[in-house]
Formats: C-alpha cells, sequence, structure tokens
C-alpha cells in the first residue's frame, strides 16, 4: 500500500514541480514576438519560393513587420496575400497585376531549329549550352532539354502532344525560378492580361534567323510590326522586336502584319468572332428598319 | 593520474567503443533523419551533448535521493522521461532569452531531442553501471559527444553522397542504410579494445 502511495505522490509532486517550474520559466523567459508576424506568416502561402527577395516565407514575414519592407512581394499569393497582409498591417499597397512566366521562343518538339550536331550528353540545357554554344543551329533558341519545366516549383509548365513547352498560365505564380533557369534567358515575366508576345528571341539578322529557324517563325526584323502598331508599343531591339507590354493593348495589329509569325495573337478567333456577332447584329437591326419602313409605307 | 586514466577510459569506452549510435543502436532517428546536411548535423550534436550531460546529472539525482530511498525504482522509466521533457522545454525558454543566436542554430532540434531514446538510454545505462555522480556526468557528456562524431561523419558522406554515381534505385535513403551498416561494422572493431 505504501509503495503504491509514494509512487502516486512522488511523481505527482514530480510533475508538479515540472509544471509550476516551467510556467514561472515561460514567465521569466519571456520573449516578445509581434503576433503580426506570425499572423501574416498564415497569409503567405508558404511555398518558400524565395521570390520575394527573401530565404522564405517566415522571414518575409519578419521583414514586413520590423523593417517596413513592401507588402506585395509575394508573387505565389498575388493581389488576395497582399490584401490581407494590407490589412493586418493597416497599410495601402500598389496592387500590381500578376505576372506569369512566358517563353519567348516558339522551337521545340517536332517544330525544332536544324541541328549543327546530335546532342546525346548530359540531359539539361545548362550542359548542352557549353558544348559548341548549343546543338541547335539558332543561336538564341530553346535548347529542349526542359530545364525550365523542372525548375518550375508548381507544375506549371508541361510539353504538349508535339514536344513543345507550354505555360499554364493559371498555375504559375510568377516566381521567376524558370527565368533563372534558362541558360539562353528566354523566360520573361509578363504582365498576365497582355495576349500578344513577340515568340523570338533571335538577335541574328533576318538572312539568317530565317535559316536557322526549322519552325520558321523567326522574327527577322521587317520593321513592319513597329510602323504598324498604333500606340507605339513595339521597338526593334538589335534586331528583334520587342513589345512594351505597359503600353500595349492588345490590338494584334501586328500580329497581322508579321510575315513569319513571330508575333503570335490567342485573340485573334476571338477578336473575329465578336467583329462578327457586331456585323451581324448590325445587319439584323438595318433588316428589321427596313421591314419596318416598309410596312410604314403600306400603310 | 589514476583519475586521468579512468576518465580517459570512460572517454574512448561511451565515444567509441559502447559508441551510442553504432554499437547500442540507440537514437538512430536523428542519426538518418538529420545526416543530411553538415550544419545541422553539427547543431544537432552540440544539443545532443548538451542535453545528454544535463539529462544525466538531474536523473542520476533523482534515482539516488528520490527513487531509491523510498523503494520505488521501477518508476524509472516515466519519471526519466518525465524530467528529460521538462528539462529540454526548460532549456529551450533559457536559450531563446539568453543567446538568442544559439537559439537560432540548434532551436530547431531542441525540441526533437526529447523525445530522443539515447538521452533517455544514457539515464538508465548510468543507473545500470552503477556509475558515480560524477561518472554518469562524464558518460553523458562522452556519450553525447559520440554521437555527435558519428552524425558529423555520416553526414560528411552523404554529402558527397549526394554527387556520387550512384544507381537511381539506390539514391537516397537505400545507400544511407548501407553506409550506417558499413559504419557500424568499422565501429564493432572497437570491440576488441580492453581498457
Amino acid at each position: 500500500m505504501t509503495v503504491i502511495i509514494y509512487s502516486v505522490v512522488t511523481l505527482g509532486v514530480l510533475a508538479l514541480i515540472y509544471g509550476l517550474g516551467l510556467a514561472f520559466a515561460s514567465k521569466k523567459f519571456y520573449v516578445e514576438t509581434d503576433p503580426k508576424i506570425e499572423e501574416i506568416q498564415e497569409a503567405l502561402p508558404g511555398a518558400n519560393c524565395g521570390a520575394c527577395g527573401y530565404a522564405g516565407c517566415a522571414s518575409y514575414a519578419e521583414a514586413i513587420v520590423k523593417n517596413n519592407e513592401e507588402i506585395n512581394k509575394c508573387a505565389p499569393g498575388g493581389a488576395d496575400t497582399t490584401a490581407v497582409i494590407s490589412k493586418i498591417m493597416g497599410v495601402e499597397a500598389s496592387t500590381s497585376e500578376r505576372k506569369v512566366a512566358l517563353i519567348h521562343c516558339q522551337s521545340g518538339g517536332k517544330n525544332n531549329t536544324f541541328f549543327r550536331y546530335e546532342y546525346q550528353g548530359v540531359a539539361t540545357c545548362q550542359a548542352a549550352v557549353l558544348v559548341a554554344n548549343g546543338p541547335n543551329l539558332c543561336d538564341w533558341g530553346c535548347l529542349y532539354q526542359n530545364d525550365c519545366l523542372r525548375a518550375c516549383p508548381f507544375d506549371a509548365i508541361s510539353l504538349d502532344e508535339n514536344g513543345m513547352r507550354i505555360i499554364d498560365t493559371e498555375k504559375c505564380t510568377g516566381c521567376g525560378a524558370c527565368v533563372k533557369a534558362c541558360p539562353r534567358n528566354l523566360i520573361e515575366l509578363v504582365p498576365v492580361s497582355r495576349r500578344v508576345h513577340v515568340m523570338c528571341s533571335s538577335h541574328d539578322k533576318g538572312a539568317i534567323s530565317r535559316k536557322v529557324c526549322g519552325n520558321s517563325t523567326a522574327c527577322i526584323a521587317c520593321t513592319l510590326c513597329v510602323k504598324k502598331c498604333p500606340v507605339n508599343a513595339i521597338e526593334m531591339n538589335n534586331n528583334v522586336a520587342v513589345i512594351d507590354y505597359t503600353k500595349c493593348i492588345n490590338c494584334g495589329q501586328c500580329a497581322d502584319v508579321c510575315p513569319t509569325g513571330a508575333i503570335v495573337d490567342p485573340l485573334k478567333e476571338v477578336r473575329a468572332r465578336k467583329k462578327a456577332e457586331a456585323k451581324a447584329k448590325a445587319e439584323a437591326a438595318k433588316k428589321a428598319m427596313e421591314a419596318k419602313k416598309a410596312a410604314e409605307a403600306k400603310q | 593520474m589514476e583519475l586521468v586514466g579512468r576518465i580517459f577510459a570512460l572517454a574512448v569506452a561511451a565515444i567509441f567503443v559502447q559508441n551510442f549510435v553504432l554499437s547500442r543502436f540507440l537514437g538512430l532517428c536523428p542519426y538518418i533523419g538529420v545526416s543530411k546536411k553538415l550544419d545541422s548535423a553539427i547543431g544537432m550534436g552540440m544539443a545532443v551533448v548538451f542535453v545528454m550531460t544535463m539529462a544525466s546529472t538531474i536523473t542520476w539525482m533523482i534515482q539516488y535521493f528520490l527513487l531509491k530511498p523510498l523503494h520505488i525504482e521501477f518508476l524509472q522509466t516515466i519519471a526519466f522521461i518525465l524530467t528529460i521533457a521538462s528539462l529540454v522545454q526548460l532549456v529551450e525558454m533559457v536559450i531563446q532569452k539568453t543567446a538568442p543566436a544559439l537559439y537560432k542554430s540548434l532551436g530547431v532540434f531542441l525540441p526533437l531531442i526529447t523525445t530522443n531514446c539515447a538521452v533517455l538510454g544514457v539515464s538508465i545505462l548510468n543507473i545500470n553501471e552503477q556509475l558515480t555522480f560524477f561518472g554518469a556526468i562524464l558518460n553523458g557528456l562522452f556519450g553525447g559527444l559520440g554521437f555527435t562524431l558519428v552524425l558529423i561523419l555520416m553526414a560528411g558522406i552523404r554529402e558527397r553522397l549526394e554527387k556520387a554515381d550512384i544507381p537511381q534505385a539506390m539514391r537516397g535513403m537505400p545507400i544511407a542504410m548501407i553506409v550506417a551498416g558499413s559504419m557500424a561494422m568499422a565501429f564493432l572493431g572497437f570491440s576488441g579494445m580492453s581498457l
């Protein structure tokens, strides 16, 4: 009997002492941390991608609270996260438009450029580019070893049936991991609402880039688009057309005049359909008017 | 001189001959889990040295000043676990307050050690081998150092294995297991030493 009592009392007293000790210590050694840091950390997506320039979401949260860091730097979280953080911090943020990655080259898979040799080395772009400046004849184009695809932490880049890399703009968070991974610097972060793009990065002269591009969709620097653009958003930069996305209005006129198809306009069909609808509507209205007039004349 | 010799014998026994990881097979979880990078292995090792020494000290006192006089030695395990868990919590709080830099490097590993069986192991072995008070403290210290040594060796090997040309199926955990086995066999060689 005494053993039972001793056991219970000993353990009970031990636990009590430890509990009180810890409670006392937690008061005595309390470290003040700003509760905002934890709240912001909850709001951040937790991908630890480093797009904000910090080691991870935790250190970015700390920087916001302690160093008054800008609150709109989280690319994966986007505007939603920025809104939540601005509520916590009580500051307004200049909400920037979401950016997504874009590969400025249309070669790849079945539509490759022509090759100067067959590459059989380590299957990464970084390695391929080191061997005589890459296997493909175009010195500026895609190397087809899919470094960008592997670098993407959000599975936003995939291959279509032709072996072309396609970027899912829904999944893309604009973290820029693929931009860093591409040894040819083909990938750029563009505002998600801008849809008309120059899909070539070749700085070769027109004649050469037309010859080496197996897809024959190279920019040949003919400057037709520059002349056509109604808002002067296009500029020739060292033999390749570059669109200023702050000026571009998605009108697609540059894509219409481009002789090689280096400028793509996915909105073309949408625009044509809208135009046709508008025309049909106008015609229907005209017919109705005529019918009305005819009816009035009869009376 | 006699004393130095005995301490030396204790150190060699705890670090090499009776190494906690490779011959007693205690604390295998951090041995595999935290040995991917040298930095974190050193952090974990230091934390274990600290906690094992502290735990040896306190649990020895609990055993001889509390459990033994009351003849309730069968409560050893539960009392020790209670002590170690509270001790680690307390140490964590104190370090966080007094040495933030140390806390940042040890921080993540301290709570992990609470449930590390090597710490409970050293406490119980101290009692089983009927060590004196200072013997127990030294055994904890050297046991921790032995753990650190093995953890750092393992981390060094695994960092090199990352770049080695290993068959696809053997990469990662399988090769780590094989390395752990080879290291245990190497340490088995120390068991021939008589001290």
